[in-house]
């Protein structure tokens, strides 16, 4: 089994599905049940959270590759197969940590159909720590996709006016992006004879094949992640789904599409990584143009937030395909980095939106006078979206640009635009928002926030400091898979334009005029 | 005698479907109940029976009819779907009258002739099976008599059936013609031998016969019409046993008689499932009653069973028979959900936007008919989803990749007028009211077929592979 003894995977992925389950069958008044289904929602995801911090604690860095593996053949064809690495390991920690906070910042601003509300986000979190655990290849496309579902009656149901349109939008274009990947998968089964997928990351598949597979695989992590153009339904997801729902969108299951990218795209299909490397680049360039100066025009804060997204996306997809240590370790602290920081930006966006029922950022300004200790946590982020040292941000981007940089300069020279670009329009938002006269009687009325809210924003606003000041603690635990993903690509890595070359000797008067100096 | 007791499951059947037809005419309408009781069981003791069969030497009558594991698998699917069928009907008809002792009947003579369809060894007991399926089907599809509706739906599956039956026919003498034998083993040796063009045609009719009682593509104009008009317990069993019996039907005469020509079927059968799910999803888009929408749903899901035959491998017909298990528990509970949709004084209503906020009103009920609908989307973790994994890993073993791309493409297609479904139940404001669900029997099914697509389903898929394998093996 494992070092602890019993089965911590399954039992994390039990702990919010029981809850679920309570929340929506246990029986009592309308009242009673929504005040019970917001107690044991929080009592379930600190109580994963608690598995997920025993989980890091005893997760041995330095030991084996795969940690805590359970395997049982219940079905057939496919496993209950289940085991982390250090990657899938931070992206547990990022969920579990955000789960809670989503809970308690749902806890006034939802008043209809609190169980449903509850237990659907109590499922969504059994489907999302599914996705990283899962060591089987069709029953990771079972948890990947089946969050769908919840997601889509979360859009739906506690959603903004548009709410319908965009459940349907970000339903369709996901599920149209997985599928393909379904029949490569189906594929891949048969052409390897095994499902297992750390056996499949080790397998060669023929290099005309990998091209296929690779496509087939980013159509769907491209719609996930997302990337341009494929990106247009996270913007209207993430306006009209509520707050705790933007936060989820954005704080995790963008993270998928990049989890999908290092755990099948690159081990799997090296040889086709190397070689539709371009698509990847220059994707990712136009998007961090592109979605930043799009953001920068954006009245709709929570729209400005998720073009954002996109644009800090990019930064991921570009470290990852440098086929490098800094970029793949980069890549992977924006991951957590933003899943922090954007899902703070939401949660900032909520508790004014929770007062003034509008997400126009003219009807603001201000509110550093009358909000003060609003303003000051809603800087942090800010700043840490933007990238500023001694914040997560930083850190991630720094190193992804480096990655970058090694293996094509002229990339990393427009992604970096995109810090410039972010720089503007995320002081813009905060300058729009909190600073200025406070003109308008409205937004003057409002209070600064509440003791529940300090305690959602408040964790995040420590770890983002964590991340930024000593990022090693986050770095560690990835380091040894990083290193085995790179030996494992390193036989397609393409040359880079940045590389050092041995110059040609110089010629013999000009090594005579040397000495002259 | 040893072909009596391979028959024992049909003579069951038929000796207590005639007894019943005597109670029926001499105690009249007043034992309608205890009929519908007494015919369930009879197919549960049918059930059992089938257990009874010698293996080994499963030819009866000479070859004319076979009870092998293929056709076991098939009958339990059957002879289930069309209990189930029987037990819901009695609150549906007493809604205006008393119910009808001759229901349960001619069910239980229609099952009589799915069971001698999926037992078929000759294209002559074919035929007979089919017809017999076909004409106690007729009487249920106009079994409201006064309902106009329902006299248009068997006028019209009556005429359309007839035409079906007709092209088979002609088929068949094709068949019977250029190969001199109506057995399936006999016109295989003679295709093995030279494929002549006069087989080719017979080949053609048979299947375009057979495509109309599977309501393929293009040959599926009579379902949603017939589907609206006939009274939902009867649309519940069109939907599920006789879909059964007439895939079943098509694979064995596919695969057994027409196995030598799989490349000359394989095109057709492609087009078929392809056109089929294009056509499925597309025209359900429009709908706005339940029930239509629910025919054009079984057209969409025929078509992906059909790419599990396709792939023309044993992988693929056990496909084709895992899907059309968990396809008959899905189509059996989303009908159930239908049967609870009643206005306050009990009439049935069949709109969509009066499903609207029925989460409100009857949040498991709701609940249950979002499982089916994505279930039927084929979503996982639901077992929907199970169902048309399989076929499309026959159709990728098979290396029909332009197949499997196309169908899994129009899925999501498909999967739009299911979510249209979820988001009137869950998303719209809540419209008047439904009449409380108060059958136990009703809900205790949809609790049941809920349950079984539920990710707790994904527990029998090794057993459903062990049952379908041993199925499918059975033809090759």
């Amino acid at each position: 089994m494992n070092a602890l003894g019993f089965p911590i995977l399954s039992i994390m992925l039990a702990v919010p599905l029981l809850g679920a389950m309570i929340c929506l069958f246990a029986p009592g008044s309308e009242k009673r049940r929504a005040w019970r289904s917001r107690w044991v929602a929080l009592a379930s995801t600190l109580a994963t959270f608690w598995l997920g911090v025993l989980l890091w604690a005893r997760y041995e860095i330095g030991g084996p590759q795969w940690q805590f593996v359970e395997r049982e053949p219940i079905f057939g064809r496919f496993e209950w197969a289940m085991g982390i690495d250090g990657i899938a390991l931070m992206l547990i920690m990022l969920t579990v940590f955000l789960m809670p906070i989503c809970i308690a910042a749902s806890w006034k601003a939802i008043k209809d159909r609190v169980p449903e509300y509850m237990a659907a986000f109590l499922f969504m979190e059994t489907l999302m720590i599914g996705v990283f655990t899962a060591q089987d290849l069709f029953l990771f496309y079972i948890f990947f996709e089946a969050g769908l579902i919840p997601m889509y009656l979360i859009i739906g149901i506690w959603g903004g006016k548009e709410r319908i349109y965009a459940s349907y939008k970000f339903f369709l274009y996901t599920l149209l992006g997985s599928v393909l990947m379904l029949i490569a998968m189906l594929w891949m089964a048969q052409e390897a004879g095994t499902t297992d997928i750390p056996t499949l990351m080790a397998y060669d598949f023929p290099p005309e094949a990998q091209i296929w597979l690779w496509l087939a695989f980013f159509a769907s992590f491209a719609v996930k992640m997302p990337m341009w153009p494929v990106h247009t339904w996270l913007p209207d997801a993430h306006v009209q789904a509520p707050t705790a729902g933007s936060v989820i969108l954005a704080g995790v299951l963008l993270k998928m599409g990049g989890y999908g990218f290092i755990r099948f795209s690159l081990p799997m299909f090296p040889e086709a990584s190397a070689q539709l490397v371009w698509i990847i680049f220059g994707l990712s360039m136009v998007a961090v143009v592109y979605t930043s100066l799009v953001a920068l025009v954006q009245q709709d804060m929570k729209k400005l937030i998720a073009y954002s997204s996109v644009a800090h996306m990019a930064f991921v997809t570009v470290g990852l395909f440098a086929f490098n240590r800094q970029g793949i370790e980069g890549a992977m602290i924006v991951m957590l980095s933003h899943g922090l920081v954007s899902g703070a930006l939401f949660l900032c966006v909520g508790v004014i939106y929770d007062r003034l029922h509008t997400r126009d950022i003219d009807r603001y300004g201000g509110l550093s006078d009358n909000m003060p200790k609003y303003a000051l946590l809603f800087m942090l982020f800010t700043m840490a979206s933007v990238g500023l040292p001694g914040t997560s941000g930083f850190v991630g981007e720094f190193l992804a640009l480096v990655g970058a940089y090694e293996a094509n300069s002229w990339v990393a020279a427009v992604c970096t635009t995109g810090i410039i670009l972010g720089a503007v329009y995320m002081l813009y938002l905060y300058w729009r928002i909190a600073f200025g006269t406070l003109d308008k009687p409205d937004a003057a009325g409002m209070k600064d926030i509440s003791l529940r809210e300090v305690l959602t924003l408040g964790p995040i606003a420590a770890v983002v400091m964590w991340m930024g000041v000593y990022p090693e603690s986050f770095i560690a635990p990835i380091r040894d898979d990083v290193g085995v993903l790179l030996a494992r690509i390193e036989r397609a890595n393409p040359p880079g334009d940045a590389a050092l070359v041995m110059g040609a000797p110089p010629a013999a008067a000009e090594s005579h005029a040397e000495p002259a100096h | 005698m040893d072909s009596l007791a391979i028959i024992l499951p049909e003579v069951i059947l038929t000796v207590g479907g005639l007894v019943l037809l005597l109670v029926a005419a001499w105690a009249g309408d007043r034992s309608a109940d205890l009929i519908g009781r007494v015919c369930a069981a009879l197919l549960l003791i049918a059930c059992i029976a089938l257990e009874g069969i010698p293996q080994g030497a499963p030819a009866a009558f000479e070859g004319l009819y076979r009870a092998d594991t293929f056709a076991g698998f098939a009958k339990i699917l059957i002879f289930a779907a069309t209990a189930v069928s029987i037990l819901i009907a009695p609150r549906f008809f007493r809604a205006d009258g008393p119910m009808r002792a001759e229901y349960p009947i001619l069910m239980l003579f229609s099952a009589i002739g799915m069971s001698i369809m999926v037992s078929a060894g000759d294209l002559m007991t074919l035929y007979i099976g089919l017809e017999l399926q076909s004409l106690a089907a007729y009487v249920l599809a106009s079994f409201m008599r006064r309902d106009t509706r329902s006299a248009e739906a068997g006028l019209k599956y009556f005429v359309l059936g007839a035409l079906a039956s007709g092209i088979l026919l002609y088929g068949i003498s094709l068949l019977y013609g250029f190969t001199g034998t109506t057995l399936f083993n006999g016109v295989a040796a003679s295709m093995r031998v030279e494929m002549s063009t006069g087989e080719l045609f017979g080949l053609v009719f048979v299947l375009a016969g057979l495509a109309f009682k599977i309501s393929a593509v293009p040959f599926h104009m009579w379902t949603p019409d017939v589907y609206e008009g006939a009274p939902t317990p009867v649309t519940a069993f069109f939907a599920s046993a006789p879909k059964v019996a007439a895939i079943a039907l098509t694979a064995r005469v596919a695969i057994e008689a027409l196995g030598p020509a799989t490349d000359a079927w394989r095109q057709i059968v492609i087009f078929a499932a392809l056109a089929s799910i294009a056509l499925g999803a597309v025209a359900a888009i429009g709908q706005t009653n339940i029930k239509r929408l629910l025919a054009y749903s079984s057209i969409n899901n025929v078509g992906f069973a059909l790419i599990g035959l396709a792939a023309g491998t044993e992988a693929g017909v056990a496909a084709l028979m895992s899907y059309m298990a968990i396809y008959v528990v899905m189509t059996l509970g989303s009908f159930l959900c239908v049967l609870q949709m009643r206005d306050q004084h009990g009439r049935p209503v069949e709109d969509i936007a009066s499903l609207s906020g029925l989460s409100r009103h009857q949040p498991r009920i709701a609940l249950a008919f979002m499982i089916f609908m994505f279930s039927l989307a084929g979503i996982p973790p639901l077992l929907g989803f199970w169902a048309k994994f399989l076929v499309f890993d026959a159709a990728v073993a098979a290396g029909l990749f332009p197949l499997a791309v196309l169908g899994i493409a129009l899925s999501v297609v498909g999967a739009f007028y299911y979510l249209k479904i979820i988001k009137t139940i869950y998303f719209d404001d809540p419209a008047p009211r439904f009449a409380p669900a108060t059958s136990l029997t009703e809900n205790g099914l949809i609790a049941v077929a809920a349950l079984l697509v539920s990710p707790l389903g994904y527990l029998l898929v090794p057993s459903l592979a062990v049952a379908t394998g041993r199925a499918a093996g059975a033809l090759f």
